[in-house]
């Protein structure tokens, strides 16, 4: 008996369906490489432009999570998954993880705030 | 008992059905795989970040410990680590692009995609390596660590002036700094427990982190490789699809993926 199964589920496209799949993966590596451009000469030139740094921050965070996006739902074809594979593979890390920094950053800050002082 | 069991023929013997993932065995447990792996990263990253708002004065700021660049004097922060991460992005790519011909069947160019994406993560280790080697050795200068373990940085050469850690940087001179110069040690780099920088948990932090991370590029560079070889000998266009190609491309994107948040969180914020 043949348990391996993986044919059934392999997806083959044809070389035209494959031309616009490499067109959509230079586009991202475009996008992915122009974010990285833009996070790196925010790097260098924020202070002597006078940013406040709060804005900054929330910026590199903000751009770190569409970069994440790109790379997940386009290279990774998480995107592409029928709707249940993406929410198993998504919710349960989404989740604990806000949790977790959320929990982390609160304890942090208190901590900072009593140094010394317990 | 076994001996008295039934033969269950195959119609009435539920074969599994047809998954409702529509994903196959091999890339649903590379998924599963993986968000366990983003778990151990998260757990890092935030524990990084738990301790840098702890010590939110006295921590190191990355852009003034990274900044060299190879073949290159003075400051250049972000430079270097820029160029991992477009070397790391430019190997996703051709991942994707390997994935992409395995669909197509096209053996000579999976060969050829796969290859690049070798080089690239060979690339990336070998940085990797070299920017670790950069912060053991530290400065010319290192700086100085008083009796009560706060590391100072010198003013200049002349090591008789040093500022105190935080963003204020005050200036300590003269006789006062004279008398704090007696008691302690000069420090040269970064190691697990002392680090010319400051905190020696910033170092700890970095080589936990960035080590984690360089023995995924390096166990992704040595699966992919395993593949490749296959992908050579024909294994999989006897097989007749190219599955282990998206699952160490999976593996290998989310490589890239941890970088993006440890670029973000450790060199940029």
């Amino acid at each position: 008996m043949d348990f391996d199964r993986t044919k059934e589920y392999v997806q083959h496209h044809s070389e035209a369906e494959g031309k616009v799949q490499r067109k959509m993966i230079w586009v991202i590596f475009w996008v992915l490489l122009g974010i990285t451009g833009v996070e790196v000469t925010l790097g260098l030139v924020w202070n002597d432009m006078g940013l406040a740094w709060p804005f900054v921050k929330w910026t590199f965070i903000l751009l770190t999570l569409v970069k994440a996006y790109y790379i997940v739902a386009y290279y990774m074809h998480l995107k592409h998954e029928y709707k249940n594979f993406i929410y198993m593979v998504i919710m349960p890390y989404v989740v604990l993880v806000v949790y977790l920094i959320i929990l982390a950053l609160n304890e942090a800050v208190f901590v900072h705030d009593t140094h010394g002082l317990l | 008992m076994a001996g008295h069991s039934p033969s269950i023929d195959s119609k009435t013997l539920w074969g599994g059905g047809s998954s409702p993932f529509n994903v196959s065995y091999g890339k649903i447990m590379m998924w599963f795989f993986l968000v366990s792996d983003a778990f151990t990263f998260s757990g890092l990253l935030i524990s990084y970040g738990f301790m840098r708002h702890s010590f939110a004065e006295s921590w190191p700021v990355a852009e003034r410990v990274f900044t060299h660049f190879p073949f290159m004097h003075g400051d250049h922060p972000l430079l270097y680590v820029a160029l991992m991460t477009f070397i790391l992005i430019m190997s996703s790519v051709t991942m994707v692009l390997a994935v992409e011909a395995g669909h197509r069947m096209d053996r000579k160019n999976v060969i050829k995609w796969m290859a690049w994406t070798i080089v690239g993560g060979l690339i990336f280790v070998g940085s990797q390596a070299w920017e670790w080697y950069h912060f053991i050795h530290g400065t010319e200068l290192g700086a100085f660590q008083l009796a009560d373990g706060t590391i100072v940085q010198w003013v200049d050469a002349a090591k008789e002036a040093f500022y105190l850690p935080g963003k204020e940087q005050v200036m300590v001179s003269g006789a006062e700094a004279a008398a704090m110069l007696k008691n302690g040690v000069e420090v040269y780099g970064a190691n697990l427990t002392v680090n010319e920088y400051g905190l020696p948990l910033f170092g700890d932090f970095f080589f936990f982190i960035t080590g984690f991370h360089g023995t995924h590029v390096f166990s992704g560079v040595v699966i992919n490789f395993i593949v490749f070889v296959n992908v050579l000998k024909g294994t999989y266009e006897k097989r007749g699809y190219y599955d282990m190609v998206e699952k160490v491309g999976l593996y290998w994107h989310f490589v890239d993926l941890v970088w993006v948040f440890v670029f973000t969180f450790f060199y940029l914020v």
